[in-house]
């Protein structure tokens, strides 16, 4: 009875009906916070991007200045630097900085700590309702991680190999909101954050998503989790593929082609920016 | 379609209560009607409330009744701390299916139901969307009582709804409630000096003004809104910020392990965190608001604004406790208020209201009566609602006779000429009647005066008789004299044969003198036993005129002692 009377209600009147911004608040509906986000940008972020990884960017005018786009990075590293430093680069280089919302997993919103901290700084669990209402009603940048956790489990030895793309919900999402999808290549974060070693008994232990062994983890503690060596960090921005037709996201066949059109990109850029590089360190 | 009729259940429930005030103010809609087994909380004006709780073969009635159109079921449990939760489930489960049994049918006046439900339905999980909207089925089964209520409840209106295809159902999913005049858990846990928060989470809330709650139902009710909605302020707030918006300190008093344990230490010593609201507290939850605004409804607060009002009312409350009493249902000073013909502002009111919504008035009445009728432990609204049937049904004949006047007026226009002529044709009749009536009087009085000529002559004769009589009487007299001289023999015989009547008889009553002669021919030669079983049959006067005559003449001991029996008896002979 619901649904099918609900579904009436055309989306884009439901659209016009998002609530308005109220000035006195300083967390959006989301729960991320400015006030958070700014002190961290102004002090980690800009640490870690300016000195540390020394960011090169390519094609940020890849990133549309309006509407909703979602972004398509390869991912890796214990507690990755690669999203926080995307994020950065948009807001450094971008003509119009916006912010970014990052899928995490809903793991986050489980833990202790993580669930209180994570949002603040514009993380979304991965909901495919999440990104839907990012994407299309709220026309926002969304940067999700294909691979999933199965790329923060990899280890140091298979650097710069894409995982599976799982069953392309991720394109799923933007043929549905119609939005363009982004591909993003990260160059640096593998060696700066290497991970030699999975513990499982610990990773049960904890009730933590992994338990890595780094260069600083679990020997220098949890702080030793953000202990990133100083690699030269390079992000390459690649040409939208856009999706105008409506309803294309219920052609399970295309949706899949499209993924591994995408994953073979990234790919491919990955090869060609590391056959490029001259030194892990200095670019 | 139109709400005109409108039954609102839980009317002792602090919203039933709300809405019929608000529903109050519509002019269109002409009748409201609130049930709960328990009595109202809040003052109402022209809703009329009726003690059942949700017995449904009661409920139909009402609904039969005073015909509703439109339900408004309001009485759903969403909050466990508010009562125990084998209450609350009777009241959600069983209550709802009986409710909805007695709209159900196709001969139901209900063409409309809404149903007060929470966004409890949708719980609190790690893997839930940020936004909840009304398409979305809960990722996990129900894992608090409450919430399985919630789930079953609405399970059973979807159900009603395929069923009967002819009534609107609407489903409001309200999220948490706050506001000066509700109490509900979360109001306790924000009152609370310092705000109580799960160690490492700050969960998403939002919530909605106790204010916009009503007008959602009222919209509702108005309002034709098919389908499941979900209400809930603009805004999601996290809690550390609700704790700021309240200027309370936000202490992490419940460890992130083991929180069910520590709640439990909490509840002795008085802040009862119910397990839904345990949940919430961990993973929080936000709902889309935005299908039942392109619905037609606003908002008139945000989630930031009830927090703020709710801190200004808990900031005032102290202070003003215990300034204004709580009202208090008073069944007479209710029912003297609306009916009693002393009250001058009612009758005012009542002036105004139009011939339908007098009938109306009495049909709701009558409604009542009938429910009332039916209690019958309750001897006192028994004889109450005997009363007020009877009262009833003389105004739903009154009512009648006011349609049965104009009819018969229109038939009385017809029928003037007709009766004209009947008239006519009656008074040339009543004429002659009246003709032979003279004539009749005429010969009446002829006869009556041959009659006087007639017994006087009789009279005459009578006296010529007697006068005879006399003479005779003079001449035997002297004749006796005459023979005194001869043999007595003669004089014996010569009196006998004489008319003259003895002094005595001629006064005496008929039973005397009935006395002396046998009370049936051929009495004597009856038999005793025919005789007895005669006596049933006579009177005490004669009984005893009978007792005379055996005693002087037949002398039958058994007839004597059985009609002195029967006597004795006080003469009603078996």
């Amino acid at each position: 009875m619901s649904a099918d009377q609900n579904a009436l209600v055309p989306a884009e009147d439901l659209k016009q009906h998002l609530a308005g911004v109220e000035p006195d608040r300083q967390l959006t509906d989301w729960g991320r916070s400015e006030r958070v986000e700014g002190l961290l940008d102004r002090t980690a972020a800009e640490f870690f991007y300016r000195y540390w990884f020394r960011t090169e960017v390519e094609g940020i005018e890849n990133v549309p200045a309006a509407g909703g786009a979602l972004l398509v990075a390869n991912h890796a590293g214990a507690l990755p630097p690669d999203a926080a430093m995307i994020a950065k680069a948009i807001r450094e280089e971008h003509p119009h900085p916006r912010p970014l919302n990052i899928t995490v997993e809903h793991f986050f919103k489980g833990y202790p700590g993580f669930s209180m901290l994570i949002p603040k700084l514009g993380c979304v669990p991965a909901h495919p309702a999440n990104v839907q209402r990012l994407l299309y009603d709220e026309e926002q940048l969304v940067l999700v991680f294909p691979e999933g956790r199965k790329a923060t489990e990899k280890l140091y030895k298979d650097r710069y190999r894409l995982r599976r793309f799982g069953r392309g919900g991720f394109v799923e999402a933007a043929m549905r909101a119609r939005a363009p999808i982004v591909p993003v290549c990260v160059v640096g974060a593998e060696e700066a954050a290497p991970v030699f070693a999975q513990v499982g008994v610990m990773k049960r232990l904890t009730g933590l998503l992994y338990f890595p062994i780094t260069p600083t983890f679990p020997h220098l503690g949890l702080l030793g989790m953000l202990g990133y060596l100083p690699a030269k960090f390079k992000i390459r921005f690649l040409d939208p593929v856009s999706f105008d037709e409506e309803g294309l996201n219920r052609d399970k066949a295309l949706v899949q082609t499209v993924a591994h059109d995408i994953r073979a990109r990234i790919q491919e850029e990955l090869w060609d920016m590391l056959a490029k590089r001259r030194s892990v360190w200095f670019g | 379609m139109d709400s005109k009729r409108v039954l609102v259940t839980g009317i002792s429930t602090y919203w039933g209560g709300r809405l019929a005030q608000a529903i109050e103010a519509f002019p269109e809609v002409e009748a409201i009607i609130g049930v709960a087994a328990d009595e109202p909380q809040v003052e109402l004006e022209r809703t009329e409330y009726v003690k059942v709780g949700a017995q449904h073969a009661l409920l139909r009635r009402v609904v039969e009744a005073a015909e509703i159109d439109t339900v408004v079921d309001t009485r759903l449990v969403v909050d466990s701390g508010t009562t125990s939760s084998a209450k609350a489930h009777e009241n959600n489960i069983i209550g709802t299916m009986n409710i909805l049994a007695a709209c159900a049918g196709a001969d139901s006046p209900v063409r409309k139901v809404v149903f007060k439900s929470s966004t409890h339905y949708y719980g609190c999980e790690q893997d839930d969307p940020a936004f909840f909207d009304e398409t979305m089925e809960r990722p996990h089964p129900p894992r608090t009582p409450i919430e399985r209520d919630i789930v079953e409840a609405e399970a059973s209106l979807s159900d009603f709804a395929e069923r009967n295809p002819g009534v609107s159902v609407t489903i409001l999913r309200f999220a948490n409630v706050l506001g000066p005049d509700v109490r509900t858990s979360h109001i306790k846990l924000l009152s609370l000096p310092v705000l109580p928060m799960i160690l490492g989470f700050d969960p998403r809330y939002q919530f909605v003004h106790e204010d916009d709650v009503v007008h959602a139902l009222e919209h509702a009710v108005k309002q034709d809104v098919p389908g499941v909605f979900n209400v809930a302020a603009d805004g999601v707030l996290a809690l550390s910020e609700v704790a700021g918006l309240l200027r309370k300190p936000y202490v992490p008093l419940l460890p992130p392990w083991g929180t069910s344990l520590a709640t439990a230490v909490l509840r002795r010593i008085g802040v009862d965190i119910p397990p839904e609201m345990l949940a919430q507290l961990r993973f929080g939850r936000g709902v889309d608001n935005r299908r039942y605004k392109s619905a037609g409804f606003r908002y008139q607060h945000t989630s930031r604004e009830t927090v703020l009002g709710l801190g200004e009312h808990l900031r005032l409350e102290p202070i003003v406790r215990g300034a204004q009493e709580p009202y208090r249902y008073e069944r007479e000073v209710e029912e003297f208020l609306r009916w009693s013909p002393h009250v001058r502002h009612a009758r005012e009111r009542g002036s105004g209201l139009t011939r339908d919504q007098l009938v109306e008035l009495q049909r709701l009445l009558a409604g009542y009566a009938e429910t009332a009728g039916i209690e019958a432990d309750a001897s006192e609204e028994d004889r109450l609602a005997a009363a007020e049937e009877r009262a009833l049904a003389a105004e739903r004949a009154a009512t009648h006779a006011i349609d049965r006047v104009a009819e018969a007026e229109q038939r009385a226009r017809e029928a003037v000429e007709l009766a004209a002529q009947v008239e006519e044709a009656a008074e040339e009749r009543a004429r002659r009647a009246t003709d032979r009536a003279k004539k009749a009087e005429r010969r009446a009085a002829e006869a009556a005066l041959k009659a006087t000529e007639r017994a006087k002559k009789a009279e005459r004769r009578a006296r010529q008789a007697t006068d005879e009589a006399v003479d005779r009487l003079s001449r035997a007299e002297r004749r006796a004299e005459a023979a005194a001289e001869r043999p007595e023999q003669q004089h014996e015989a010569q009196p006998e044969p004489e008319p003259s009547p003895p002094p005595e008889p001629r006064p005496e009553p008929q039973p005397a003198a009935r006395t002396a002669a046998a009370p049936l021919d051929h009495y004597d030669d009856l038999p005793e036993e025919d005789v007895i079983a005669l006596l049933s049959s006579l009177e005490p006067a004669d009984l005893r005129i009978l007792h005379d005559y055996e005693r002087r003449h037949a002398n039958r001991e058994g007839v004597i002692g059985a009609i002195e029996s029967v006597l004795a008896r006080g003469g009603t002979p078996v």
